[in-house]
């Protein structure tokens, strides 16, 4: 951040005059240069929650309109991996919100460790994000217009081998409170909407959650070099912001996904 | 002139036992919202599992994302956001009561022309028994 490319203000600063050594040349000061960080990472936030906002707007307008919809295409999802992620992504917030602590501090090998378990729970996220999804491909429990998804108006439409494997498609182990061949066909299509509205508000969390773990192993290479002390946070600070974020984002979704009873 | 860079003069720094005391608040409401969410509430749910949702979001913004210490323009662009975020939500769910009895007839039309009566024979245990079978409180 503080870095120049110039060739005549390399790292060393061994340039002639004083400034702490994290501070930019466009900057008064530190207090400044860090000010001026952190307003820009809030207004990139605010842009965040718009750019969800219009997903959540999907979800409200559609469960207001079919809200019986809703309340039987939740059952296709597993709320204890959706709270067990719960878990893993607040225990993330906490660990990254340590780090900010230890950066402050210079505490620099706890803040590793930090970064570290902050980067293992996002990877732990996306692991069992993966095998919901994969279980959702395997039951054609998929939004409207995939070729496999079993939420059909016309019953024949649904490819042969999806009938055959989706426990879902005649409630075989009885663990839904109707098989969806038996629905009616109206009510069996919508459900492809409330998948719809689920993939693009869990895939697009899905992305932020990646992009915080790429940000992560930057951090974490940063605070390898020893980069980060009291003077010098600001990475680390903002980063954490943007990964609790990602964490609201979460603590949204759960309820408005799995838990609609 | 770095004698004022000290390492509260840039940010606060928070204690670990609060950071903990806040984890540990986050997990109990999350297993509070499975809890209700799997209680009959009587059309209640969604408030409350909303309620719950925004105390624990609160508690990271204040805490975790040190709003409460923080410059107030900060928390302020946050409020802002989610003040559009709630006009955005107020017309588009105005706009959208327009035209849904529209929605269902040009759907019921749909139905109607794929001939979706025809195959009956095998359909027709299930028209009986309907979905919607709790559409209790709505």
């Amino acid at each position: 951040m503080s870095t120049t490319t110039t060739p005549e203000h390399s790292d060393d600063h061994g340039h002639g005059h004083d400034h702490p050594e994290h501070l930019a040349h466009h900057f008064e000061s530190l207090e400044q240069q860090f000010d001026a960080g952190k307003l820009g990472i809030w207004a990139f936030l605010l842009t965040e929650v718009l750019f969800f906002s219009a997903l959540f707007v999907a979800y409200t307008i559609y469960r207001g309109n079919y809200p019986e919809v809703f309340r039987f295409a939740s059952q296709f999802l597993d709320t204890n991996m959706g709270a067990l992620n719960t878990i893993v992504l607040l225990f993330s917030s906490f660990t990254i919100a340590w780090g900010v602590r230890n950066a402050m501090l210079g505490q620099t090998g706890l803040l590793k460790m930090n970064l570290v378990i902050t980067l293992i729970c996002a990877g732990g996220f996306m692991m069992i994000k993966k095998m919901e999804y994969e279980h959702k491909f395997h039951e054609g429990t998929l939004w409207a217009g995939h070729e496999n998804t079993i939420f059909r108006l016309d019953p024949n439409d649904v490819p042969e081998d999806m009938k055959h494997h989706s426990t879902a498609w005649d409630n075989r182990n009885g663990d839904f409170t109707m098989a969806v061949k038996d629905l009616d066909p109206e009510f069996r299509q919508k459900l492809g909407i409330f998948f719809g509205i689920y993939f693009c508000l869990t895939g697009l969390h899905g992305i932020h959650v990646l992009i915080g773990m790429i940000l992560m192993v930057w951090l974490l290479m940063r605070a390898m070099k020893g980069e980060f002390g009291p003077t010098n946070f600001n990475a680390i600070d903002f980063g954490a912001l943007y990964w609790h974020l990602v964490d609201l984002i979460w603590i949204f979704l759960f309820p408005l996904l799995y838990l609609i009873s | 002139m770095s004698d004022h860079n000290s390492d509260t003069h840039l940010g606060h720094v928070l204690p670990l036992s609060l950071l903990l005391k806040v984890f540990f608040a986050l997990v109990g409401l999350t297993g509070l919202t499975v809890l209700t969410g799997q209680m009959e509430l009587f059309g209640m749910d969604l408030a409350i599992a909303m309620v719950i949702a925004t105390v624990k979001a609160s508690l990271v913004c204040l805490i975790f994302m040190h709003l409460k210490w923080d410059k107030p323009f900060h928390g302020m662009i946050f409020l802002f956001s989610i003040v559009m975020v709630g006009l955005f939500l107020a017309f588009l769910t105005l706009d959208t009561g327009q035209y849904q009895a529209d929605i269902r007839e040009a759907k019921a039309d749909e139905i109607h022309a794929a001939g979706l009566d025809v195959p009956q024979s095998e359909e027709t245990h299930a028209a009986e028994e309907r979905p919607e079978p709790e559409a209790s409180g709505h």
